[in-house]
């Protein structure tokens, strides 16, 4: 009997060792170790030895069981990888093959330009607010200090509804609108559509966007109005641009500016888009004139503010540079996809 | 408003910077300057030269061969010009030098002209004589200059001299934009004064000296102001024995480099004054003024008048004319009458500088159909205090051109005089509101130079008259500002009270369906907000739709602008036809916008401005793509409710049978569907194309982003199929209205797995077949539990006469 055990053993580990595929290795341990395998045979023969043989030959039988067992384990292990690493071979791709996309659509460029406005200021803690485009004249122009027959307002070239009802020319009305509510402070942001009578060309649209600001506390001044704009046009623009601010006229802020930021192209060495400055005009703005406080019902002797306006249009057209406004009402996908 | 360098300097004298720099330092105190011109550019190594022989040229018949003097030495040169003699003095560009253009006057080339020694038909030419237009104006500018030819200097002018500086164009033209409350700055003496200010330089303004023989003016001319509203001041003075000529020299470079062609010695002191001062005048012929008389009246309704351009123009009574005894002789403050204008035979003329109300000359002039130089200036609204120094200014120059002799006296209707006016001034609030810390005296030294008057206890400001723009403290504050330097004033932020920020709900809602419009790929597009009325007629719009209701524009840029739209659709179906006609495929659009819907006819409130999601489409994807889109903004939005499609929606512009209306809890929230085929032939659009429209004010008040955890399901589902057999006219939409509504509790979803027509169906019947899931949250469903709902169901889905399939 040992001897069968051994050449059992001898068998069973030199088959396993040479087992080529996982299969044949199940196989071999259902053949040596199962119910019906022959160890299991070679254990049910120990009934015919004698009772001081039986131990000794059960702890050998179990030596071969255990050792055949590792030996199937070990072969077990390196079968697996190597058919794992030929499934891996086998199922190499193409990496250079086209992606499959979902066709996504394109925000509109004076969209990607106003969020990033909004979101500058609403980082600073303004709040977007709305009003409407189809406004009354006192709004439009009266509560901002263009009484009637003022020049300013043929050099809108306002669009008419009636005597009293014009389509705005400027999104300054809401600035007269959030201070006529009298909750204060205010620090605001209003974008929206315009409507001055320009014929449509490269450069002009009679139908266009702004974006007001609004800022009216106790103690605000020309120098936050300075600090606030160097700030916006930096997160805009980028870390480097520099801001200038020009002594200008609007009838509802006194001190008045225009506001120019050095060219985002050529960075100030002056190029053809600064048509050689080194400066591009990009906003008006000013204290709010106190007689547009005092219309509004607040008391210019205890509160002060700043106002700015900005040209969406004009933004969007310099920063991606776009040579034609039309594009931007014209809808061709051709155009919008590159934004 | 232009101004040359050289005239600013006649009253800045201690003015010595470069036209860069001028640029700079005004534009930063507020006078823009737009741009400038050195007029001299490209003119290089031009000298007088004196024409000492002429030739013929041996093989050329129109050329000749000149030797000319440039004072070092003589030199040839061979032109073709016809007009130069022996002795004449010219310009003369030296081998090397440079002109600024070309003979005939075409556009001026950016760098100008070189000019070099040559051979012209095999004779040697060193140099050019030169044209006024090589010189690169033009006789306009200079009015002696001939017709194509050689311009010739004075006899008096020194060989060999710079011909440039005998030219005057050794000069910075700069053009500024003046701001509209600036009334002052439209003329030299204001933009000097500023120039002074800016640099830090004396101001010396014309002495204006009392001029006048002992005669009196009275006795020329009496002048009565009938509407004193409209022309707060009149001066009137006389001129007789007047010598029209040329006027000089200096006085036409100013003019021409002010962009004022020269004419003769009236028109030019005129013009000259009306650049120095601001203060238009005008200049009649006296003796064809009736009756020794001027009478400043409104015309009659009707009244036609003959400009001096020869122009008969129709007047109104709200336009103020100048009359004599008989008849109106001009239109105040813009242009005189042919029937008194001053020609060459005058002897005696009347001398007019007045103040007419601003806006009823910018609102006249209008009207009349005709804006000047004047006019232009009047509009602004003038000081009228400026006119008597005009006026005196310019009878100082008469006498000192010797253009005539000037009759004492002035006849001056001046109702109310305008009386200079007094600001508070506070050095502390000027620097509250600047944000400064500029020191009081720095303030009134600012005020000394501009000529703004502090009081003794310095509390209040006197300001001149001519600064109509300092009326309160803040524009005191300006002034500060202005000269300290907006360069200066710190840059800081905010302080005080914190504020939150952020955007609106309905800002946030819009984003979503933003977001969700373009993951479905559709792209932003933006269109006009008003069209013309023809686009309802294109849509197919009915006569009695209350979509005709518009908001009109009563001065629109023509038809096609003159409504504001009541629907976004023709924005969308024209952007669509557009990309369509580009030939681009598969191409999505959708907008945000608003429409404007009047509240009632005629429009006297503000319309009701309604934000609308608009989807449009055409290419890959049909009707059910697009209600994909929708509802997953609507479930993005929480809106978790059951959405109901009315297919009986009634719009014209759409497909018949492929339309609906969009309804949640019974409010219609917008339509769907695909376009209707004339409505796409109308707008050239050769594919079917769909859209959908959500009228965002109703979708608001459903959108909800709060989010409640309610656990994964613990308790196992169980799904029943069912098969149906229906008239093909039967919608699905009704066996899910069935399946809501009687499923009960228990029903946790439903889904159309299966929807067929065909063989083995009835013609006129479609097979459709639904899994419906049950589940309790609590508990493991009973078999009797799915019956009885099923059953419920069932019993619905007979009764309008949908049967199981067997």
């Amino acid at each position: 009997m040992e001897n069968r055990l051994k050449a059992l053993r001898e068998e069973a580990l030199s088959k396993i060792e040479t087992t080529s595929t996982l299969d044949v290795l199940n196989e071999l341990r259902v053949a040596y170790l199962g119910k019906k395998g022959e160890l299991t045979a070679l254990l049910k023969g120990m009934k015919d030895l004698s009772a001081e043989e039986r131990p000794k030959f059960g702890q050998m039988v179990n030596e071969v069981r255990e050792a055949l067992e590792v030996k199937l384990d070990e072969v077990k292990d390196k079968l697996s990888k190597a058919a794992l690493e030929l499934q891996l071979k086998t199922e190499v791709i193409d990496v250079t093959l086209p992606a499959k996309k979902k066709n996504l659509g394109h925000r509109h460029p004076n969209n990607i330009v106003l969020e990033e406005v909004e979101n500058i200021f609403v980082g600073m803690g303004y709040e977007v607010v709305d009003g409407p485009e189809v406004e009354y004249d006192y709004y439009n122009f009266e509560a901002l200090n263009i009484p009637a027959n003022h020049p300013a307002k043929d050099e809108q070239d306002t669009f008419y509804i009636n005597n009293e009802i014009v389509l705005r020319t400027q999104t300054s009305p809401v600035q007269a609108r959030v201070m006529e509510k009298g909750k204060l402070p205010i620090r605001m942001i209003a974008p929206g559509r315009v409507y001055r009578s320009d014929e449509v060309d490269a450069t002009h649209s009679p139908c266009f966007h702004q974006i007001e600001g609004l800022v009216i506390d106790k103690n605000v001044t020309f120098a936050d109005l300075k600090g606030t704009l160097a700030e916006f046009a930096k997160k805009l623009f980028g870390e480097q641009t520099k801001v200038k601010f020009r002594p200008h006229h609007f009838p509802f802020t006194e001190p008045s500016a225009e506001v120019d930021v050095t060219c985002f192209k050529c960075g100030g060495k002056g190029c053809r888009m600064c048509k050689g400055s080194g400066w591009i005009e990009i906003l008006g703005c000013g204290m709010v004139h106190p007689h547009v406080l005092e219309m509004s019902g607040i008391d210019p002797e205890e509160y002060q503010g700043f106002a700015f306006g900005v040209g969406l249009e004009r933004i969007t057209l310099l920063k991606y540079e776009i040579d034609d406004m039309r594009l931007l009402y014209e809808n061709d996908v051709r155009f919008l996809k590159q934004f | 408003m232009n101004t040359p360098l050289s005239w600013i300097k006649a009253y800045v004298p201690g003015l010595d910077v470069t036209a860069q720099e001028y640029t700079d330092a005004m534009t930063l105190t507020g006078t823009k300057v737009e741009g400038f011109v050195q007029m001299d550019k490209n003119l290089d190594k031009i000298v007088v030269g004196e024409i000492l022989s002429i030739e013929r040229h041996p093989d050329a018949n129109k050329l000749i061969v000149c030797q000319v003097s440039i004072g070092s030495e003589t030199i040839q040169i061979v032109t073709g010009a016809p007009n130069v003699k022996v002795g004449d003095k010219v310009p003369v560009v030296l081998d090397g030098g440079k002109v600024a253009g070309g003979h005939s006057g075409e556009p001026l080339p950016e760098d100008g002209i070189k000019i070099k020694k040559g051979k012209l038909r095999g004779i040697e030419s060193c140099g050019m004589m030169c044209s006024i237009e090589e010189l690169g104006s033009s006789r306009d500018m200079y009015p002696d200059a001939p017709e194509d030819g050689i311009y010739i200097l004075p006899a008096d002018v020194e060989v060999g001299s710079d011909a440039i500086e005998l030219l005057g164009l050794h000069d910075t033209v700069f053009e500024y934009e003046i701001t509209s409350n600036r009334v002052d700055c439209y003329s030299v003496l204001g933009i000097a004064r500023e120039a002074a200010v800016t640099f830090g330089k004396e101001y010396v303004p014309p002495v204006v000296k009392e001029t006048g023989n002992n005669e009196d003016v009275n006795d020329y001319i009496s002048v009565e102001v009938k509407d004193t509203d409209l022309c707060s001041r009149y001066c009137a003075r006389v001129v007789k024995n007047i010598k029209i000529a040329p006027s000089p020299e200096w006085m036409q470079r100013r003019l021409a480099a002010c962009g004022i062609r020269p004419i003769n010695n009236i028109v030019d002191i005129t013009n000259y004054v009306m650049e120095e001062y601001g203060q238009p005048m005008h200049a009649f012929d006296l003796d064809l003024i009736e009756g020794k008389k001027i009478v400043v009246r409104r015309a009659e309704d009707g009244e036609k008048f003959v400009t001096l351009d020869g122009q008969e123009r129709t007047m109104d009574s709200d336009v103020l004319m100048i009359c004599d005894a008989n008849k109106a002789v001009g239109i105040a403050g813009i242009m005189g009458g042919e029937n008194s204008k001053i020609t060459d035979d005058v002897t005696t003329m009347l001398f007019e500088a007045a103040c007419f109300d601003g806006t009823n000359i910018r609102l006249s002039s209008k009207r009349v159909g005709l804006r000047t130089d004047a006019s232009g200036k009047f509009e602004k609204g003038l000081d009228p205090n400026n006119a008597e120094a005009a006026i005196n200014r310019a009878c100082q120059l008469i006498e000192e051109l010797g253009a005539g002799e000037v009759v004492g006296g002035m006849v001056d209707v001046y109702g109310k005089k305008k009386e200079a006016i007094t600001v508070p001034f506070d050095a502390s609030k000027v620097n509250k509101l600047l944000g400064t810390d500029i020191p009081e005296e720095d303030m009134l030294k600012i005020f000394e130079r501009l000529e703004l008057v502090i009081d003794a206890d310095k509390k209040n400001i006197t300001v001149p008259t001519w600064r109509q723009d300092i009326e309160r403290p803040a524009d005191i504050a300006e002034e500060v500002a202005r000269f300290f330097g907006y360069d200066k004033i710190p840059a800081t932020l905010p302080t005080g009270e914190a504020t939150t920020g952020g955007v609106s709900f309905e800002y946030n809602v819009q984003h979503t369906a933003m977001d969700i419009a373009e993951f479905y790929g559709f792209c932003e597009a933006m269109t006009y907000s008003f069209e013309s009325p023809k686009v309802f007629d294109k849509l197919l719009i009915k006569e009695d739709s209350p979509l005709r209701s518009t908001v009109v524009i009563t001065n629109p840029l023509g038809e096609d602008f003159s409504i504001m739209r009541t629907t976004t659709l023709n924005g969308m179906l024209t952007s669509l036809a557009m990309n369509y006609n580009h030939r681009n495929k598969n191409v999505r659009l959708y907008e945000v916008g608003r429409v404007y819907i009047p509240k009632a006819q005629p429009v006297t409130e503000l319309p009701d401005e309604r934000v609308q999601l608009t989807l449009g489409m055409y290419g890959d994807g049909d009707f059910f793509d697009m209600k994909g889109v929708v509802e997953d903004f609507l479930e993005k939005i929480g809106v978790t409710g059951r959405i109901v499609y009315d297919a009986k929606s009634g719009k014209e512009y759409l497909h018949p049978g492929r339309q609906a209306n969009i309804i949640y809890k019974n409010t219609v929230i917008g339509y769907i569907g695909e376009v209707h085929p004339t409505v796409l032939n109308n707008y050239d659009i050769g594919e079917k194309a769909y859209v959908a429209v959500l009228d965002m004010p109703n979708i608001y008040p459903i959108a909800n982003y709060d989010r409640l955890y309610k656990g994964v399901a613990k308790y196992p589902a169980v799904t029943r199929d069912i098969s149906m057999v229906m008239p093909k006219e039967i919608m699905v939409g009704q066996i899910e209205d069935i399946i809501e509504n009687k499923g009960g509790k228990i029903m946790e979803s439903y889904k159309l797995f299966d929807i067929y027509e065909g063989e083995q169906i009835q013609t006129g019947y479609k097979s459709v077949a639904y899994s419906i899931t049950f589940r309790a949250p609590d508990r493991t469903l009973e078999e009797k539990d799915v019956t009885e709902a099923m059953n419920r169901i069932l019993k619905a889905l007979a009764g309008i006469g949908i049967e199981l399939r067997q």
